[in-house]
């Protein structure tokens, strides 16, 4: 939801800004999760603004809360998302939409009919690898939700502690249902792939 | 309708600048080197150069001024671009939906229409990537059409194309021109097809207009022999057929004053043809020739002398109302004692007129 925007405004822009929005946007690809978890623990909680307002909004904390998880994952998995699309909308040139425009598509008709449909193999990409990569998480996950059973805890860190209590049994169960999830999605991703065009002329 | 524009659009040291009106009906060529701006002038005017700083209206309708940006979407032209531009993502008839949906309200072809005058039935389930370059130029001038623009730019069409597949997309384009329903721009660096397709010619270097008018008048003018390319020069004649010659294979055409016989079948008789005579073909004599192999042999009057850079002259010459152009030597010009208003003789061999030189009237 975030992505899309922000993925299509990095491809068109010439703006000076860019390079920091990049950088900010690839920024959880190289710290290490505990690190924007530690500072989104921070923002989340209820002494801070954000965090306060939305206990003033919902009557719940973001933190330790299924809330806070998703908004964490999805600053985690942002650069996952933006990235491929980026690509696949640099890619589409300004070609195909200058074409669209002189026919008389408006803006949002000429994203919706040409850049959506060209870039569709950028939306697969970003989509499988953002779930891939929320599934596997863990740092973000532990630092904000705080691994409440039945509320914040997530198959990842379930099986970590069910290894810690020599659980081996549990373990496997889970970690076999993760793997083959993995590969059925993956395997689809793959099969669809081939069906779409190929960006050409 | 006139065209008004009046801008200037800076690319680092590189600028276009015109200030022009230009009637917008039939068939108006922009002809120029590469480089020298002719894309960039259909760009601004299809609202595609948001830099360019001035004035762009048709008609009435200001489309750029001060304070003022029509975007593309709502200028109601259409585009033929170089490299096609089609949608890849969508068949060759999902492309011209697409074009028909947003069409504008401006008189045009149908969608059967446009079928049928551009073969493109045949072609109707394919996706972009399986097409050739001319079929997929057929497309982009189908879908254009189908938008029903008040103005239809291309956009050196035919430059991507060798030279069978050109020859396959001119008489779809000469059919649309000589349909008349819709005006085009035409942008090339060719002047064989400059010459079979426009009415009106502007010629353009280094982004300034430097010759404009009718194309049979600018085409004939001597001073446009060094901004055409000295190989490329040369004026354009419209005739009538007159007879056939089956035996012989050729064709008599009569013009305003006097007849030209060319080869091969040129069209039907009584039909009006256009002939390009290259310059560097046109051979002049002071006394009318006899016992010579070439076959035409014109009665002219000179009307102008252009000094080139090197060797060549551009003479300018009027066959009744016919304008031809030769290109000799300083030389010659000198020995003959050329001058304007003399009454010479043109001589012109039939198989100078290349088959690529002719096309419909």
């Amino acid at each position: 939801m975030l992505g899309t925007p922000l993925a299509w405004w990095l491809a068109q822009t010439r703006s000076r800004i860019r390079p920091v929005i990049e950088a900010v946007t690839a920024l959880p690809l190289v710290l290490p999760p505990t690190v924007l978890g530690f500072y989104l623990l921070i923002t989340f909680s209820p002494a801070s603004p954000i965090g306060g307002l939305w206990l003033d909004a919902t009557g719940s904390t973001l933190t330790f809360s299924f809330a806070g998880l998703v908004i964490a994952s999805a600053l985690y998995s942002l650069p996952f998302m933006v990235q491929p699309l980026q690509t696949a909308f640099e890619g589409i040139g300004r070609g195909p939409l200058e074409a669209a425009a002189v026919m008389g598509a408006g803006r949002l008709d000429r994203f919706f009919t040409v850049a959506t449909p060209l870039a569709a193999r950028g939306y697969l990409t970003a989509v499988v690898l953002t779930m891939a990569h929320t599934l596997g998480e863990f740092g973000v996950v532990l630092m904000v939700g705080g691994n409440i059973p039945g509320r914040t805890q997530v198959v990842s860190i379930a099986i970590y502690e069910k290894v810690e209590t020599i659980d081996y049994a549990g373990a496997h169960v889970l970690s076999a249902i993760l793997l083959a999830l993995s590969f059925a999605v993956l395997l689809l991703v793959y099969t669809l792939n081939r069906r779409f065009p190929v960006q050409a002329g | 309708m006139d065209l008004r524009l009046d801008f200037a659009l800076r690319f680092g040291d590189f600028t276009l600048m015109l200030a022009e009106s230009m009637e917008m009906s039939g068939v108006t060529a922009v002809f120029g080197p590469s480089g020298c701006g002719k894309s960039s002038l259909l760009r601004v005017i299809a609202g595609l150069e948001r830099g360019a700083a001035g004035t762009v209206a048709l008609g009435s309708e200001v489309w750029q001024g001060p304070g003022r940006f029509v975007p593309p979407e709502q200028r109601g032209l259409a585009m033929v671009f170089q490299d096609a531009r089609l949608f890849a993502h969508l068949t060759v008839a999902g492309n011209l939906a697409y074009a028909a949906k947003r069409a504008g309200r401006a008189a045009g072809f149908s969608t059967d229409q446009v079928i049928r005058v551009l073969d493109l039935a045949p072609l109707m389930p394919r996706r972009p990537a399986q097409l050739s370059g001319g079929e997929r130029q057929r497309v982009a001038m189908g879908r254009a059409l189908l938008s029903r623009p008040r103005l239809l730019m291309l956009d050196e069409p035919l430059s991507a194309l060798d030279a069978p597949r050109k020859a396959e997309i001119l008489p779809y384009l000469e059919r649309l021109a000589g349909e008349g329903r819709v005006p085009m721009l035409y942008v090339s660096h060719a002047v064989s097809e400059v010459a079979r397709l426009a009415d009106r010619i502007l010629l353009l270097q280094a982004g300034q207009v430097t010759l404009r008018g009718p194309l049979a008048d600018v085409l004939s003018n001597p001073a446009a022999v060094p901004l055409l390319g000295v190989a490329d020069a040369g004026a354009v004649l419209t005739g009538r057929v007159l007879s056939h010659d089956a035996t012989d294979g050729l064709t008599l055409l009569g013009l305003d004053q006097g007849q030209l016989t060319l080869p091969g079948p040129l069209g039907p008789v009584g039909s009006l043809v256009r002939v390009r005579i290259p310059a560097q073909d046109v051979i002049l004599s002071l006394t009318a020739p006899a016992g010579l192999s070439a076959l035409n042999i014109l009665a002219v009057t000179v009307t102008g002398i252009a000094q080139g850079q090197g060797p060549g002259v551009a003479v300018g010459l009027a066959c009744g109302s016919d304008r031809l152009l030769a290109r000799v030597t300083r030389r010659s010009v000198t020995a003959m004692g050329l001058t304007e208003g003399m009454q010479i003789f043109a001589i012109l061999k039939a198989t100078a007129v290349g088959q690529q030189d002719i096309g419909a009237g």
